[in-house]
């Protein structure tokens, strides 16, 4: 027993560390986890993720066909946005096709659009949107009201005699998109998705390896040593900080090899941000750990703050145009913050400097939750 | 001062609703080999718990080596050793792994205490670098008591530590008891099996959280000594029955082959009983009188107990 050699006067908690970390490194589930997870996870989500409307399917029932109402249904098959399922003249039957899903929008042109268009300047045209999805119907039809409004402003313009001498006041509207001009889907999601990696390995990981302890009963046989309580929990928190720092380099790695992200801001921001959000994190875990007796109350006391942690952090839907009440839920959701600044360093390139506000939260949620986590942890059951 | 002493001790579970230990008194003398027998659910494993400084008792008092369970559970977390009846060592380390684990957490190493535990290690040194999940049941509590051993406790807790274990290793085992209490060590073992009683200096016949009778397991059965007759006959499940329903029996029990009965009137009712039986028919009786041991001891002791609440 070569190993055994060791001073005797050396701290414990450095002995727990070592069997800690033998014990995470001989677990296949936790370096899988570790190791695929951001990966898989960082390909998948961005790719099929994706918020951007495209593809619409829309049909156009053409009652006129007139040259007028063939270009205005060319103008819209030629969009990007749309894609053109149906060309007929019978608003019944595309509405079949409504309620099989296949069309999203029915664009109807009237009878005598061109020569109402022609005679007395004006034509009503009629949109119909399938709104199961909001999402689309809302910005399909907004698509098509610009796409209509250019179609009306050309036909405007062709029939002004003479344009030399009466200028058509023409507003266009213009608009760019800051910090992340080509609205590059990914460079959004994929500051997100590294943030919620380091949630999962921080909180839900670290809570399982303590909560197996219990079920083990291997606590039980620590707590008739004379090891302290502080001890056993830096010897468990310090592992999973340690892992949770190795993970967002591996999802930075992943996010630069596929997607070619890399922060704008600096790699010192976001380490030092992920170090101090990760004990804040660890704290839950550890609170988690210490209302489970077994594994699967643990696991499912995670899904339950993961769902929260996800829908309530800002990953997919923006915590500004959620109702004031959730609003204020996201305030004590730390995933929220972290999303925020980990996307404000990656794609605005703010500095630590910036995010102070953020820091001083994450700081208070490392106490806060810690301290909760300590005060509900008793090392004898009474 | 290595003993062990406890005073008025009570622990209920579930707001007090279920009584575990109902006003226990013992003392066990430094160096003893000290047996708590009783079957599953006696309470047994309740009394560990509270001596090992993991659960408080709601009242009373106990002492381990002159430390108290509540107030010096640090000193006692020292010097005491503690097997749990559950296997509750690391499964995804080895047997080395293991050990030297638990010796840094006592602050000692494997070699300075390898002399307390060489007898047993040796057995399972062969498979030191074997995960501990994947050793044998037998392997498992060896290891257990290694590990248990390891930072030389004064007192040693151990929870059936031969449940679930076969004869042969059963009987090793208690030979190692043996070995380390000729070391000084005071040892508090509990087991369900009643024949391992011999094995212990005394030993507390324990029944729903009460405990029934302290003593030499010699002085125990001779103070609860009376005519006991092993009867056997072919329609065993029958004559059970018959015998129960004799005015006179006291009680009876099965026992290996035999049925155990004891009467209301001694020796008396052996031949009153005959007699019935001769009236149901009975062929190819067989009966003789027979010296109760620790089982029947133990019977006896519960149905008083269950007789007089």
């Amino acid at each position: 027993m070569a190993s055994a050699t060791g001073n005797k006067k050396m701290n414990n908690l450095f002995f727990l560390l070592q069997k800690e970390f033998r014990q995470i490194f001989r677990n296949p589930t936790i370096l899988r986890m570790i190791l695929i997870m951001p990966v898989l996870q960082l390909i998948l989500i961005p790719l099929a993720a994706d918020y951007e409307i495209k593809h619409i399917a829309i049909s156009v029932i053409d009652l006129d066909h007139s040259p007028y109402s063939k270009r205005l249904t060319q103008k819209i098959a030629a969009s990007d946005y749309f894609q053109l399922k149906e060309y007929g003249s019978s608003y019944q039957k595309s509405l079949e096709t409504v309620g099989d899903g296949k069309t999203d929008i029915i664009l109807t042109i009237p009878v005598n659009f061109e020569k109402d268009l022609i005679k007395e300047s004006k034509s009503k045209i009629h949109l119909a949107a399938d709104a199961v999805n909001g999402v689309r119907a809302g910005l399909g039809t907004a698509y098509a009201g610009q796409i209509i409004a250019a179609f009306n402003n050309e036909i405007r313009e062709e029939w002004v005699q003479f344009p030399r001498y009466v200028e058509m006041p023409q507003i266009e509207i213009t608009s760019a998109n800051w910090y992340n001009p080509h609205i590059n889907y990914y460079l959004f999601m994929v500051p997100g998705i590294l943030a919620i990696l380091v949630t999962m390995v921080g909180s839900f990981m670290a809570a399982l390896n303590i909560v197996a302890e219990k079920e083990v009963g291997t606590i039980e046989q620590l707590n008739v040593t004379p090891l302290k309580k502080w001890q056993f929990i830096l010897g468990k928190l310090i592992p999973f900080w340690v892992l949770g720092m190795a993970s967002i380099t591996i999802g930075m790695v992943v996010a630069f090899v596929i997607f070619r992200i890399i922060p704008v801001g600096s790699y010192f921001t976001v380490y030092a941000f992920s170090a101090v959000y990760l004990l804040g994190i660890l704290g839950i875990g550890l609170l988690v750990s210490t209302f489970s007796d077994t594994q699967q109350q643990a696991t499912l006391f995670a899904f339950f703050f993961m769902m929260i942690f996800i829908l309530l952090g800002g990953l997919y839907t923006p915590i500004e145009s959620m109702p004031e009440w959730s609003q204020w839920i996201t305030k004590f959701n730390p995933p929220a913050y972290f999303i925020r600044v980990i996307r404000a360093v990656f794609i605005k390139g703010s500095a630590f400097s910036d995010l102070l506000p953020d820091f001083y939260a994450m700081i208070a949620f490392a106490i806060g939750f810690n301290w909760l986590a300590i005060r509900n942890y008793s090392k004898r059951s009474a | 001062m290595s003993g062990v002493s406890i005073k008025n001790i009570t622990k209920t579970y579930e707001k007090g609703t279920v009584l575990a230990l109902d006003n226990i008194s013992l003392e066990v003398a430094p160096g003893e080999l000290f047996g708590l027998i009783g079957p599953d659910g006696a309470g047994k494993t309740t009394l560990f718990r509270i001596l090992t400084t993991l659960l408080i008792p709601d009242k009373g008092k106990a002492t381990v080596a002159g430390f108290d369970v509540v107030t010096d559970y640090e000193d006692i977390r020292k010097i005491v050793g503690y097997m749990p009846g559950k296997f509750s060592l690391y499964q995804d380390l080895s047997i080395e792994e293991n050990l030297n684990f638990f010796a840094t957490v006592f602050k000692t190493t494997f070699e300075e205490n390898y002399h307390l535990i060489e007898d047993i290690y040796v057995q399972i040194e062969p498979f030191k670098k074997r995960l501990a999940g994947e050793l044998s049941g037998g392997m498992k509590q060896k290891l257990a008591l290694c590990c248990a051993l390891i930072h030389e406790p004064k007192v040693l807790f151990l929870d059936e530590p031969t449940t679930g274990v076969d004869p042969v290793s059963r009987k090793e085992f208690w030979d190692m008891l043996d070995r380390l209490k000729a070391r000084g060590i005071t040892i508090v073992v509990s087991t369900p099996y009643m024949d391992e009683a011999s094995r212990c200096d005394r030993i507390a016949l324990i029944q729903k959280g009460k405990i029934l009778e302290v003593n030499t397991l010699e002085k125990i059965i001779k103070k609860n000594r009376q005519p006991l007759f092993a009867i056997k006959a072919p329609n065993r499940y029958k004559l059970i029955k018959d015998i129960r329903a004799f005015e006179n029996t006291n009680s009876c029990f099965a026992f290996g082959e035999d049925n155990h009965v004891s009467f209301k009137n001694g020796s008396e009712g052996m031949p009153q009983l005959l007699n019935y039986l001769n009236e149901k028919g009975y062929e190819n009786l067989s009966h003789k009188e027979v010296e109760p041991d620790i089982e029947d001891t133990f019977i006896k002791l519960m149905l008083e107990t269950e007789n007089h609440d």
